[in-house]
């Protein structure tokens, strides 16, 4: 019953992760790929929660922290230099 | 189905919803016509749906194997905290760097301020 629910959990957000990858691809501009690797990495977040709870450990719980600090660190970076040219003046 | 299991059932419904919720940001990713409707959808929905999924998670361990997990707690703080910001961040970027808004927008009230100040220039 759990399994069941997590795996159909798991089935839609890869749905999601392909449309965010389809908007990558086709994104007429830069920042329209940028908010979609942004929300990649926050699916890949909750991806993780439900992969941990699938194999019943708490040992992946670190990564989802770091995977959320390295997306906004990505974007932030990312939209700076698409406003002011450079990253770090 | 005893009283235990319909506890224990809570921490996947929560997931479930969460990611419902991802699955329509998607959506309205592919759907809506420009950058600032698409980030509109994928920051909010998916925001919501991604707090929901950390949360289910979070009573799961607490409720079957009674761990209370911090990280998970600081996951979704942090989520919650960051997610809007970088969302407003590349929007800005977006405007400076003069993305068209879509045709059906009725109203563009940034453009004459811009002009005024003349920073539309400086970018």
């Amino acid at each position: 019953m759990f399994d069941v629910m997590l795996y159909i959990a798991l089935l839609f957000i890869s749905f999601a992760m392909v449309g965010l990858v389809y908007r990558v691809i086709k994104g007429p501009s830069v920042p329209d790929r940028v908010i979609a690797l942004d929300g990649l990495g926050i699916n890949l977040v909750a991806t993780i929660a439900i992969l941990s709870i699938i194999l019943r450990t708490s040992a992946f719980l670190d990564i989802i922290l770091l995977i959320g600090i390295l997306a906004f660190i990505g974007t932030v970076a990312f939209a700076k230099y698409l406003e002011k040219g450079e990253i770090i003046e | 189905m005893s009283a235990r299991e319909l506890i224990e059932l809570i921490g996947p419904l929560f997931i479930f919803i969460g990611t419902i919720f991802t699955f329509l940001s998607a959506i309205g990713l592919i759907r809506l016509p420009d950058v600032y409707t698409r980030s509109h959808a994928a920051s909010k929905s998916t925001t919501l749906g991604v707090l929901c999924t950390l949360f289910g998670a979070f009573l799961f361990f607490v409720i079957t194997e009674e761990f209370v997990s911090i990280r998970l707690l600081l996951g979704i703080f942090f989520v919650f905290l960051t997610a809007p910001i970088a969302a407003h961040m590349i929007c800005r970027a977006a405007y400076r760097s003069n993305v068209e808004l879509a045709e059906q927008s009725v109203q563009d009230d940034l453009k004459p301020f811009l002009k005024e100040e003349g920073m539309k220039d400086q970018v």
